[in-house]
């Protein structure tokens, strides 16, 4: 089975976080993840990135657009 | 981080909606105000990672809202509420831009082209080349970000970078981690909402992630040497 290197292991990430690797690719990347720190924080970091990222939706609606949006809601009903 | 994975738990139950859309068919301003607060920032946020700017995604708001109330009647909820709203938003928001592209085709050869390139998401130059003791493993691995301050990492500083970082992106790129990473839509419901498919999203979404995390990396005390 060929080893996989760090470098085709951070074009794997993706793939392997949306579980499509296939189930060899995915013990290959699952093997390699084990002995290796540089990689295993690679993901650790996508994986702290995408919970970030998540935070980015809890701001809310600036009133301004809400406003114009119920004043648009009051004339469609007319 | 406890709050948000509450808040991505929180699933509107179909019941709910079947309740909301009635009253809004009705004219319940009520029923608007409550959908609006629910998913208008989304809406909001999806049309801005298309059109590029805080005005032109004012206006797609606007527009779609109009489009969802009149064809409101029509809704048969075969979709969540969420995902048919925006699909409205994105919509609108691509028609947009078809028509600014008309007046900067150069923007469409560049954007074509970002989306074509199948170059590492790393620098090469991070990883031992042929003549290495290793070739292919890391030169230059990723500095641990659990060493840094608690208050660095979880502050709203630096998701002001991951913020700039996204709106970077070339837009092919940009619109799929919007949709993904920050609004927590499924693959599948961004390869349907866009119209494309489920692999090509991942494809944009790899690529977007490795740039912001690239961005990142630096913002946090750059690569170690």
């Amino acid at each position: 089975m060929k080893r996989l290197v760090c470098r085709e292991m951070v074009e794997l990430m993706t793939e392997y976080l949306e579980g499509t690797l296939n189930a060899d690719a995915r013990e290959r990347f699952e093997t390699h993840l084990r002995g290796c720190d540089g990689c295993t924080e690679y993901l650790a970091q996508l994986r702290a990135q995408i919970a970030m990222s998540r935070r980015l939706s809890e701001d809310a609606l600036d009133p301004v657009y809400r406003d114009r949006l119920l004043a648009a809601f009051r004339d469609w009903r007319k | 981080m406890r709050e948000i994975y509450a808040r991505s738990e929180v699933t509107t139950t179909a019941d709910d909606e079947v309740r909301l859309v009635a009253a809004l068919r009705l004219g319940d301003e009520r029923a608007f105000t409550e959908i609006v607060d629910r998913y208008g920032i989304a809406m909001y946020r999806v049309a801005r990672a298309h059109v590029g700017n805080d005005e032109a995604a004012g206006d797609v708001l606007q527009e779609a809202w109009l489009a969802a109330l009149r064809s409101i009647q029509t809704f048969e909820g075969r979709s969540t509420l969420r995902t048919w709203l925006i699909g409205i938003a994105v919509n609108i928001a691509r028609s947009r831009r078809r028509r600014e592209a008309r007046n900067s085709a150069f923007s469409v050869l560049l954007s074509a082209l970002a989306e074509r390139r199948t170059s590492p998401t790393v620098d090469p130059s991070r990883f031992q080349g042929r003549t290495g003791d290793d070739p292919g493993a890391w030169r230059l691995p990723p500095a641990a970000w659990s060493d840094l301050p608690e208050a660095q990492l979880l502050g709203k500083e630096v998701l002001g970078e991951v913020k700039t970082a996204i709106e970077a992106l070339p837009e092919a790129q940009r619109v799929v981690i919007q949709m993904r990473d920050v609004e927590g839509f499924a693959t599948d419901e961004v390869a349907r909402i866009l119209g494309i498919s489920a692999a090509n999203v991942r494809v944009r979404l790899h690529r977007a992630r490795a740039l912001v995390r690239a961005r990142l990396e630096a913002y946090l005390g750059g690569v170690p040497r």
